[in-house]
């Protein structure tokens, strides 16, 4: 029967007018259930795509934070090619590890609270009315005053240093466990996970599976509460440490702009203790010795009785990986670029042999932090993010066979259901922010559990509007989103972009078929998208469908700061803008926003040298001057790089054309 | 000479088709292993712009299945077969005025809407009946706030500019 033919009214044998208006009606029904559920199914797929192009921009993000790494390592190996120029410069880079901040007792008390203060007033010895009076404050968008924040920091990491590398914790039938995982400063998904589960409590036991800050704008809040619980209730409330509990993490995604705004005369101080404690939060949890609770997954070597002896408290950043001392010393010279001789006595960085990791260790909580389950059989390198590994279904039972465990429950992905299961059901991904990349991108989860081993999932999705939105308007938004993200990158590699085409149109046509279009692009940008499918989106395709190719970039630009500059000086700028401004407050460390001339030049020098970028220094150096952000032979940074955003010419007209929303 | 020019076509028609169907089926093959779930199989079919009903999908998925059904379908499997459903043109959408004329059989006052009730009723008794899922959610687009009915001219209008 074709849905199609309404008029079709059979073969005319005697039908009543009733069976043949109701056979009309059901053709007309099973014509709109055809339509609608086609509908429907494209607008699932849009979703899926655009969170497609979310999680690829994100790991590629990610990835550059190991060239960084590689980049720090890089400075600290030819230090003394620096150090003959600016003694001070590397010394203050990598000083930070050495904080002698006063005793705290000292520095606190020092702190006044002024009547004037409205919001909340901690109790010491905390109790569960702080728990409460901290989440009420906070839903009337109070900030609690830096006193109270400092002091949580300094007995937060007393009370953690007494703490395991691995806590082992044990539920019972009438006690259940909830799981949650990345929160990434979203407030109101713990508000709901609060509201829907409870209190964090002596009967109410709660893990945190890392990622509590970074992203979302209320990671200090978030922090407050999860600490505060944790003081109440150290046995009964577990924190792992996440990738983004690292403070070079957080000088790029957002916490520590975050503290800073917040905070603007103890914004400082704050974040160099966060440093501290970060480094003491547990790596992991060991429920009734059956299921490991880590952020973010294993490797073929992972060595849990090695990670449970580990000094912890000694990772300090994933972007600080264990530099060559003494008898690795030698061994490492050979290897080193430049040939330079390295002082280790004078490096004062990760001080001496016993500051550190080994480099086995330091790589063994890299896995744990950074890695991902993937189909694929095997491990290997996490290329996507730059760090850690891809480990395969074999990996995962001969890791947890060699410790007789059953289970992984890891966070770290974002997971469209909040959650999912893979490899057999031995591993679980728990994920808790919702609407992560995008509002209508994903829905959130937390698990429950208790002895037996029967997880019990909970999905919530946090709204902005009382009612929700159709879906409709809820994909346009995540898909218009995404899209535009994905432009942004477009016009960061703009040049090589039109260089690859270039080279395919041999006709100078501006045309291109759409199989060598994709490859270009995949290529150059680096990520694996539905290409074709996302064409569309991206240029104008004509009737013979061949790609215009430059047609990408007519609506989109990069915003000249000056009109001499440049435009593949300014493309450079812009795509390195984030290690940049890492680097950037890295040097600042008191953290003015200001850096010197000299300081400038010499980063510039070296950031060149190591990413190879061509441009000349006194093409930067003429930048900064035509852009008059010389104060006194200082840089503002900050202005410098805010000079470079890209301008979606259609932002303007959006705004005012209502379309369907 | 015609022939081999036809046949280079085809099989340049084919290669682009097998890289559509490749794009749309990783998006939904979540471990990178070449399977995806089941029961994301029909939205992956109509993301390529077919639209097979309920009873047509059924089939496909049997042709797609292993022997022993795993609850996987794999792209070995389902590239052949997707590929001849696009050369074959088969399953082409609804076209809008078709849709209308069904819209109207439901409205033979000729109102120009239909109330909520109504078409719950249609779309959840007749047919291959909507779960309630699926119900909701059309209703949430297409029912106008002010007369609590579903406009159906001006739904499908809105509906059909935004479907890609």
């Amino acid at each position: 029967m074709s849905t199609h033919d309404l008029e079709d009214m059979g073969c005319g044998t005697s039908s009543s007018t009733k069976d043949r208006k109701s056979e009309k009606a059901l053709k007309a029904a099973l014509v709109i259930q055809n339509w609608y559920r086609g509908y429907s199914a494209r607008l699932k797929a849009r979703q899926r795509y655009a969170l497609t192009i979310f999680q690829s921009i994100e790991y590629a993000d990610e990835q550059g934070q190991l060239q960084l790494s590689n980049f720090f390592s890089f400075m600290l190996e030819n230090y003394t090619q620096i150090h003959k120029k600016d003694p001070e410069l590397v010394a203050r880079l990598f000083g930070s590890t050495l904080q002698d901040y006063k005793d705290r007792q000292d520095y606190v008390s020092r702190i006044d609270v002024p009547d004037s203060y409205h919001g909340p007033r901690l109790q010491f010895p905390l109790t569960f009315t702080d728990i409460d009076l901290l989440v009420e404050a906070f839903k009337q968008q109070q900030i609690l005053h830096a006193h109270y924040v400092l002091e949580v920091l300094f007995e937060t990491k007393k009370v953690l240093k007494q703490m395991p590398n691995f806590t082992h914790v044990k539920t019972s039938p009438s006690k259940e466990l909830t799981i949650c995982g990345d929160l990434h400063g979203k407030l109101d998904d713990l508000f709901l996970i609060f509201y829907k589960n409870g209190l964090p409590s002596g009967s109410n036991t709660y893990i945190f599976n890392g990622d509590f800050v970074d992203r979302g704008k209320h990671s200090i809040e978030i922090l407050m509460i999860l600490f505060v619980s944790f003081l109440v209730y150290p046995n009964d409330l577990h924190l792992n440490r996440g990738n983004h509990e690292d403070f070079m993490m957080n000088l790029r995604y957002g916490f520590t702009k975050e503290i800073l705004h917040k905070y603007k005369i103890h914004g400082k101080k704050i974040l160099q203790i966060l440093e501290d404690v970060y480094t003491w939060l547990p790596i992991g949890t060991i429920i009734d010795n059956e299921i490991l609770v880590i952020h973010g997954g294993i490797s073929e070597s992972t060595d849990l009785n090695l990670l449970h002896r580990i000094e912890r408290n000694k990772m300090k950043s994933v972007l600080m990986s264990p530099i060559p001392l003494d008898e690795d010393h030698d061994n490492d010279l050979k290897k080193n670029k430049i040939n330079t001789t390295i002082i280790p006595r004078e490096v004062k960085t990760n001080g001496s042999l016993s500051e550190q990791l080994t480099k086995h260790e330091w790589e063994q909580v890299i896995d744990i932090l950074w890695s991902d389950p993937r189909g694929k059989r095997g491990c290997y390198p996490n290329t996507s993010r730059g760090g850690g590994c891809y480990f395969g279904p074999d990996i995962t039972s001969k890791v947890l066979n060699k410790y007789q465990l059953k289970m992984l429950i890891r966070s770290h992905e974002c997971k469209p259901e909040g959650y999912e299961i893979c490899h057999d059901g031995k591993v679980v991904t728990v994920f808790s922010a919702s609407n992560y990349y995008e509002e209508g991108s994903n829905r959130g989860a937390y698990i429950k559990l208790c002895s037996g081993m029967n997880l019990r999932f909970f999905q919530y999705q946090v709204t902005k509007a009382t009612c929700l939105r159709p879906l409709y308007q809820r994909v346009n938004t995540i898909e218009s989103s995404a899209i535009r993200i994905l432009k942004e990158r477009m016009i960061s590699r703009k040049t090589d972009l039109i260089r690859a085409f270039q080279l395919q149109d041999r006709s100078k046509s501006g045309k291109l078929p759409m199989g060598q279009w994709a490859f270009s692009m995949e290529n150059i940008l680096g990520l694996n998208l539905p290409w074709r499918s996302l064409s569309p989106h991206l240029v104008t395709i004509d009737k013979n469908g061949n790609i215009n190719y430059m047609s990408s970039f007519e609506d989109i630009h990069i915003q000249k700061p000056v009109k001499e500059a440049q435009s593949t000086l300014i493309e450079t700028l812009y795509r390195y803008r984030s290690d940049l401004q890492i680097i950037f407050n890295v040097i600042d460390s008191d953290h003015s926003g200001l850096i010197s001339m000299e300081e400038f030049r010499a980063m510039w020098k070296l950031f060149n040298s190591h990413y190879s970028i061509h441009i000349d220094d006194f093409q930067i150096d003429d930048l900064a001057e035509r852009m008059d952000l010389n104060k006194d032979g200082s840089i503002d940074f900050n202005e410098f790089l805010k000079a470079f955003y890209v301008v979606h010419k259609l932002d303007n007209v959006n705004k005012s054309d209502s379309k369907l929303a | 000479m015609a022939d081999d020019k036809e046949r280079e076509g085809t099989e340049l028609v084919v290669a682009e088709f097998h890289k559509k169907i490749k794009d749309a089926f990783e998006v939904f093959d979540h471990e990178a292993n070449n399977t995806v779930d089941v029961r994301e199989i029909g939205t992956i079919i109509r993301s390529l712009g077919c639209c097979p009903s309920e009873g047509e999908l059924h089939d496909l998925i049997l042709e797609v299945e292993e022997e022993e059904p795993t609850g996987y379908i794999r792209f070995e499997k389902f590239l052949p077969v997707m590929t001849k459903v696009l050369l074959e043109k088969r399953y082409r959408p609804i076209p809008e005025d078709i849709l209308l004329r069904a819209f109207e059989v439901l409205d033979p006052s000729k109102r120009g809407f239909l109330t909520k009730e109504e078409l719950i009723k249609y779309m959840t008794e007749e047919g291959e009946p909507f779960s309630q899922e699926e119900m909701e959610e059309m209703l949430s687009a297409a029912i106008d706030p002010e007369s609590n009915s579903i406009r159906y001219k001006d739904y499908i209008a809105m509906m059909v500019v935004d479907d890609g």
